[in-house]
């Protein structure tokens, strides 16, 4: 089983005080599949995100990564081996331009930056895959505006921008349409959906209509506990989850 | 665990975050060329003051150019990593020992391992002491951030300044004086228009390599790092690593400028550490301008000027100059050299789509609105 | 070992401590409050001691002119803080490290304008100048009035902050000022209050200092940074960190002045141990907040999470 998973979680647990955030989470995220991850508010799904993502140490459990053990590696060293996140709260480099802050995403990808010599801001190497990805992202005429310049979703294009310019092999995208008016929701399903098949996405949402377009599948989380996973006509079959969750929303 | 003081010295840091260095091209070139114009007026004027027969400007001057290597130094982690060193007096009291010891046991014999005239020799220890050192503390200070980070800085500079004062055989709080300058080929130190030139010869060199670093990959980092840490490392980068060699960079320059001052004073004392001093320079990089290259020239230009003119004006310039300092901290946000790039990119924001919005970067992006930022931060259009 | 000049250098360390404790109780409210680096803070250390001397030779009475000084130097604080002070609060903290440093050199001319470039020496009244002894050991009475002051302010201190609306305020502020604000609490009239309370304090410090040193300019300059030490060890915006920090600067650097060289003549030989001994005990205090930020870099009392 866990040959085939991208990722794999085992028995994840976190403990806040005497709460468990995520209790006994075991998932497997396929290689290639939009893995939906779903659940009522405080359901504990921005801590597992952030515990897959190396933010948080979890108490116990186990994290497999293409089959390497990654519990104990830092967000750092598990960007390097390909797992790219983006933020709740957008967090984007404010004071660069949009190309910069993708300009940087590739510098760092592309290996060590302790090069002190040559102009970064006119590297092909750097310039010509920072170019590519504002295209694939629509962003390609806001290139030399300030991030604090740009609309709230095209700020969160920005964040899966500087997420794929890191040629990731899985993305974590922690609620990407939070806080979205419809049309820049619209843009951002097609984006995400342009990527369906390319990257192995784990996507965090709460608009069903959303999830129910772009999952292949989908693992539903309550009081931090995985209470069904499947696909997406099996979980609305699935009465546990429609009366935990989907009843009353 | 990420405490709430550090989350709201990141805010408060990310209210104070410059523009981005390599944006300045973008604006009028006319404060480029200011800047050159000052250059060369620095490298000029006293020179053929000089030639004129007055020798004190020349003295001015070579102040001024060692000070500004300093400040240019410090200016690489304070504006362009954002993180405050209030300890970089320490590095000029290294170089200006590196420089006084040796001297020292050469004339009077003892401590033969380091004992010698070599210029050569004088500034590879100052700046191979000031690295050592600038390597060990930046290794903690950089553990912590905002104030921890400009008190642990300061602590280690005031490490650094007892022991000076206890150095029993080089005159502990009396300083020592220094008998010979260092020697060099073909240049006599004695000679202040050689000493001079290589000082200013030296602050380009200080300059040049700062744009290299701040423009190459190893500065976007820093750059990088200064507008968003949390989201840098998310990336995949160990800030620290970077930070810690700038730190080392910053430090060695600091330490050869230290050299330079003790050629030029032939006196060391422990007083070049004291940490007003740490305070003075910090001053010229954020009058000048910090985050802007040439903004510590500015700066280390305008400290000098003003403490000459001032206290040929009165004995109590300390006020005026304390007032000064107040205002500028007040009024003038991005130094004068955030003032001179907001003048000229309003002139010529009429002609040029791109430069209104280097205007408003300008204006907008922190410096100039410190204070009331988190109100306008958000209302963006 | 002399166990009455332990005793004598115990009282010093405490008195010291006291001290270090009078000035780092405003400062780490201010800077955990207002979010305020104060490097001037110092300066109404050394105003309280000219203030406090000059009314001394002039009125005659040490008591009279303390209460004088406590008045006056909480006005100049006020007026200060009303006229820039409160301009600096959303400043970011570099801003406001020099603009404080601006004002520690206005200040220091200032008082060289008004007294002169030379210090004030401060006769001290016979009823303090006298000494209690208990058999060898030779305790002077203003060093133990100085510590009594110092703990008597420590105790209201501590009674303000936890037993009172206001110290429910304060302790609120430090840890979520926001939330302060929103209980629409006059946030201005708090931050004034807690700003002049915390100078008088540090002015209180120099006048009970001024009759054992002099009132002089620049007496602010060295204690500010050690008391900054002590805001950083204790936790920034603790009174209690400040309050054990204090004591523990003030035993650690007057014991090691006094002892270090005996301790180092134990594991090397006399020469260099009196050599080093200076240096090192000089940097003590440095060397213990080095590494207490390096484990614990929020310092020993963090006031809770925000």
């Amino acid at each position: 089983m866990s040959a085939e998973c991208m990722l794999e979680t085992r028995s994840l647990c976190k403990r806040f005080g005497g709460v468990s955030a995520t209790d006994d989470v075991s998932l497997c995220i396929y290689a290639g599949e939009v893995h939906a991850l779903i659940g009522p508010n405080g359901a504990g799904k921005t801590t597992l995100i952030s515990q897959l993502s190396g933010l948080l140490r979890s108490d116990s459990g186990k994290i497999f990564f293409s089959g390497e053990d990654v519990s104990r590696k830092s967000a750092a060293a598990l960007a390097q081996l390909g797992l790219a996140r983006s933020f709740q709260i957008t967090s984007v480099f404010q004071e660069l331009t949009v190309i910069e802050n993708v300009a940087i995403a590739v510098q760092v990808t592309l290996g060590s930056s302790f090069r002190f010599l040559g102009n970064a801001a006119k590297d092909p190497a750097i310039l010509g895959p920072a170019t590519e990805v504002l295209k694939r992202t629509g962003l390609a005429d806001k290139s030399s505006v300030l991030a604090s310049r740009i609309s709230h979703g095209e700020r969160r294009q920005l964040e899966i921008a500087m997420a794929l310019a890191t040629e990731p092999k899985m993305l974590l995208l922690d609620e990407p349409m939070a806080g979205m008016g419809q049309a820049e929701s619209n843009d951002m399903i097609t984006l995400l959906a342009s990527l369906k098949g390319d990257k192995t996405m784990l996507l965090v949402e709460h608009d069903m209509d959303t999830v129910f377009t772009l999952a292949d599948r989908i693992s539903v989380l309550v009081y931090g506990r995985v209470i069904a996973t499947g696909s997406p006509e099996e979980i609305r079959a699935n009465r546990e989850v429609q009366q935990a969750y989907l009843g009353d929303d | 665990m990420d405490n709430a003081l550090n989350r709201s010295e990141q805010s408060k840091l990310a209210h104070h975050k410059c523009r981005s260095f390599y944006r300045r091209h973008r604006g009028s070139v006319l404060p480029g060329m200011i800047n050159l114009l000052v250059l060369v007026a620095l490298g000029a004027l006293p020179v053929i003051a000089y030639l004129d027969g007055q020798i004190f400007w020349l003295d001015v001057a070579t102040r001024l150019v060692i000070l500004a290597i300093a400040a240019v130094s410090l200016n690489l982690v304070l504006g362009f990593c954002g993180l405050a060193s209030f300890g970089h007096a320490a590095f000029i009291g290294i170089g200006a020992y590196a420089v006084g010891i040796p001297v020292y046991h050469e004339t009077y014999g003892g401590f033969e391992m380091i004992a010698g005239y070599s210029g050569w020799w004088h500034l590879a220890l100052a700046i191979a002491v000031s690295a050592l050192f600038a390597l060990v503390t930046g290794a903690i200070s950089l553990r912590t951030r905002g104030v921890h980070f400009i008190m642990i800085t300061m602590a280690f500079s005031q490490m650094m300044y007892y022991t000076l004062v206890s150095l029993q055989e080089y005159g502990a709080d009396d300083g020592l004086s220094i008998d010979l300058r260092s020697e060099l080929p073909l240049l006599n130190l004695d000679d202040p228009l050689h000493l001079f030139g290589l000082c200013f010869a030296s602050l380009l060199g200080a300059l040049l390599l700062s744009w290299t670093l701040v423009r190459s990959r190893f500065g976007k980092v820093l750059v990088a790092a200064r507008s968003n840490e949390p989201r840098l490392k998310s990336l995949g980068v160990e800030t620290y690593r970077y930070q810690l060699v700038a730190y080392v960079i910053s430090g060695a320059m600091c330490g050869y400028a230290g050299a330079l001052m003790a050629n030029f004073t032939v006196f060391i004392s422990p007083s070049m550490v004291e940490w007003s001093r740490s305070g003075e320079l910090i001053f010229m990089v954020v009058f000048g301008g910090s985050a802007y290259l040439f903004g510590p020239v500015i700066g280390t230009a305008a400290f000098i000027l003003l403490e000459y003119f001032l206290s040929r004006f009165t004995v109590y310039w300390h006020l005026p100059f304390g007032i000064l300092l107040i205002l500028v901290v007040l009024f003038l946000r991005g130094g004068v050299s955030g003032s001179i790039a907001r003048l000229f990119s309003k002139r010529s924001a009429v002609s040029n789509s791109v430069s209104v919005n280097s205007t408003s970067v300008a204006e907008g992006s922190a410096p100039a609105i410190q204070g009331s930022s988190q109100a306008r931060g958000e209302d963006t259009p | 070992m002399d166990y009455s000049i332990l005793v004598a250098q115990a009282i010093n360390g405490l008195q010291l401590g006291v001290l270090l404790f009078l000035l780092a109780s405003g400062l780490t409210l201010t800077f955990g409050i207002m979010d305020l680096v104060n490097l001037s803070h110092a300066s109404f250390y050394m105003l309280g001691a000219f203030i406090c001397a000059s009314l001394t030779l002039w009125t005659g009475s040490f008591l009279l002119s303390l209460v004088l000084a406590i008045v006056l130097t909480g006005l100049a604080a006020l007026v200060i803080e009303l006229g820039l002070v409160r301009r600096l609060y959303t400043l970011p903290h570099l801003d406001q490290v020099l603009a404080t440093f601006g004002m520690i050199l206005c200040l220091d001319t200032l008082v060289h304008i008004f007294w002169g470039p030379a210090g004030i020496v401060m006769p001290l009244p016979a009823w303090l100048n006298g000494q209690i002894n208990i058999g060898e050991i030779v305790l002077p009475v203003y060093r133990l009035m100085i510590i009594a002051v110092g703990l008597l302010v420590a105790v209201l201190l501590y009674v303000l902050v936890s037993h009172t609306r206001t110290g429910m305020l304060i302790r609120a502020g430090a840890s979520n000022r926001t939330m302060v604000s929103a209980l629409g609490v006059d946030i201005k009239l708090l931050f004034s209050g807690v700003f002049v309370a915390g100078s008088v304090c540090a002015g209180l410090a120099g006048m009970m200092i001024a009759p054992i040193t002099e009132a002089s300019i620049g007496m602010g300059n060295e204690i500010i940074i050690t008391a900054f030490v002590v805001v950083i060890i204790g936790g920034i915006g603790s009174i209690k960190g400040a309050f054990v920090a204090a004591l523990l600067i003030g035993m650690i650097d007057t014991l090691g002045r006094a002892y270090l060289d005996t301790v180092f003549a134990a594991f090397m030989d006399t020469e260099t141990a009196e050599t080093a001994a200076p240096a090192i005990s000089a940097m003590l205090i440095y060397l213990l907040m080095a590494v207490i930020l390096a484990v614990r870099p929020q310092g020993l009392f963090p006031p809770r999470l925000r």
